[in-house]
């Protein structure tokens, strides 16, 4: 199933992946599973907490190599990484946690992304002077600014009240918008991806199997209240019908 | 305030020190007005300045060799799990190992040269300084290492921005211990096996019987310390801790 277009995909096959526990033994956190994202897509990983959704996430980002499968990533697999905790180099400034990750972004490029963020009053700030909502967008503006071919945010906005995690969830959206890019988003909340992506897999748990792979037609921006909604009972109809 | 609170308990040093040697006498303690002299008369001759600065040379190159070294060891230790075990047991061989010993063995293999006391006074620091930077490199924090790997940092980037600045409060107090216990090394060194610097110059008095002497060299010395400690190390410290959040 060749195709143009196939280089810049995102293929994922898992034949297998477990722990060796302390106590002994091993324990299976990824089934077999299988995912493509196509270039360009925001693809969606939802699951119930402790599913294996991060797992599959390190091993995607090359981070854990102990596993029976395949990877590939898009192009030359440039990554930008959004992980649950910003992980910001504490005694650099905003601008040089930035920098150091993506020395070849332009001025303006930063600037742009800065000010999409609203970064821009904080960029000599160190870590320690940030709120988590801004600590979350410097990681957010690190992942862009290396201009990756696939881009992976892990919970991006975990613990963040609700009106900041939409706010930068319109953020994200904008900063796609301008940039297309292949993305994968774990969430354990439907609600919070059912505005973002255009494709979502379902997981369940012990171990992690793809339940069910469902593409969103409409674009993001054309998407009704009532499609909405639409797409969340379809979403949840899977949910239950597949035993957990 | 504090300023005030430092210099009152010199001043009361100088009173102790001044009331002692009304009666032990001159010549076991001398005042510290005939230290001050005899400071003062070295300095003229240009036999303090020179022997000083000799001593000095030999703390600057063998503190930096011990923490380069011991920094290399430290984090190799700390990281890769095959050098903390064959690395270990050396350490604590050279940890248990009492400094005479090592001075005294330099000394009969390599001769009464520079490069034997150097070596020795390395050799002495070495252990406690990969010990400290093996703790540090131990506590390295593992998600930023990811971070830096799913960025592609090259090596030099996280060493410099990574991994460096996490050891920073370990090579501090690496350098802190080490620097005065490497001059005081230093001065046994000098004291069995070379023709200047601070170590010989009290080992001539102690003959001599000299405490004068003795007392003039060793306070001349550990102002120099002192000077080194607060013109050097803590401005350093201040730089790498610059991020830190102030507390009010």
């Amino acid at each position: 199933m060749s195709r143009a277009g196939d280089q810049e995909r995102l293929e994922v096959h898992i034949k297998h992946k477990s722990y060796r526990k302390a106590s002994g033994g091993e324990l299976q956190v990824l089934g077999a599973l299988s995912i493509a994202v196509a270039s360009g897509e925001i693809a969606a990983l939802v699951g119930p907490s402790g599913c294996g959704k991060t797992t599959l996430l390190r091993i995607i980002a090359g981070l854990d190599s102990d596993f029976e499968g395949t990877v590939r990533l898009p192009a030359h697999g440039r990554l930008g990484v959004v992980f649950q905790e910003p992980r910001l180099l504490p005694w650099r400034t905003v601008e040089e946690n930035v920098r150091l990750a993506a020395p070849q972004a332009s001025d303006a490029v930063l600037d742009g992304l800065f000010d999409t963020l609203g970064l821009s009053g904080h960029r000599r700030h160190y870590p320690g002077e940030l709120s988590l909502g801004l600590a979350r967008r410097t990681a957010l503006a690190r992942a862009f600014a290396v201009e990756p071919e696939l881009l992976v945010l892990d919970e991006p906005f975990v613990s963040l009240d609700a009106e900041l995690a939409t706010r930068l969830r319109a953020e994200l959206a904008e900063l796609v918008a301008r940039r297309p890019v292949t993305t994968l988003l774990v969430s354990h909340d439907v609600d919070e991806v059912i505005g973002l992506a255009d494709r979502v897999f379902l997981l369940t748990g012990n171990p992690a199997r793809v339940a069910a792979d469902v593409p969103i037609q409409n674009p993001r921006s054309a998407r009704t209240a009532d499609e909405v909604a639409a797409i969340r009972n379809e979403l949840s109809r899977k949910a239950i019908a597949v035993p957990v | 305030m504090n300023l005030a609170l430092r210099l009152a308990s010199i001043a009361l040093l100088l009173a102790v020190w001044f009331t002692c040697s009304q009666f032990a006498g001159p010549r076991l303690l001398p005042s510290p007005q005939a230290v001050g002299l005899a400071i003062v008369a070295e300095a003229r001759s240009g036999a303090l300045a020179f022997n000083l600065g000799v001593t000095l040379a030999r703390v600057a190159v063998s503190f930096s060799i011990a923490m380069a070294l011991g920094t290399v060891f430290g984090l190799a230790m700390g990281r890769i799990r095959l050098a903390d075990r064959i690395g270990d047991p050396w350490l604590v061989l050279l940890l248990n190992l009492p400094a005479l010993v090592i001075i005294v063995l330099a000394y009969i293999w390599a001769g009464l040269t520079e490069t034997a006391a150097l070596a020795a006074v390395v050799l002495n620091k070495l252990p406690l300084a990969t010990v400290t930077v093996r703790e540090g490199a131990r506590a390295l924090d593992r998600n930023l290492d990811e971070m830096a790997a799913v960025f592609r940092m090259s090596r030099w980037k996280r060493l410099r921005h990574v991994v460096l600045p996490q050891l920073s409060p370990y090579l501090a107090a690496a350098s802190r211990s080490g620097l005065s216990l490497v001059w005081k090394i230093v001065l046994i060194v000098e004291l069995l096996g070379r023709p200047n610097g601070v170590g010989f110059e009290i080992g001539v008095a102690f003959q001599l019987f000299d405490v004068t002497r003795i007392l003039a060299y060793a306070l001349a010395f550990v102002a120099v310390m002192l000077a080194v400690e607060t013109f050097l190390v803590q401005p350093f410290e201040r730089h790498v801790s610059r991020w830190r959040p102030r507390t009010a």
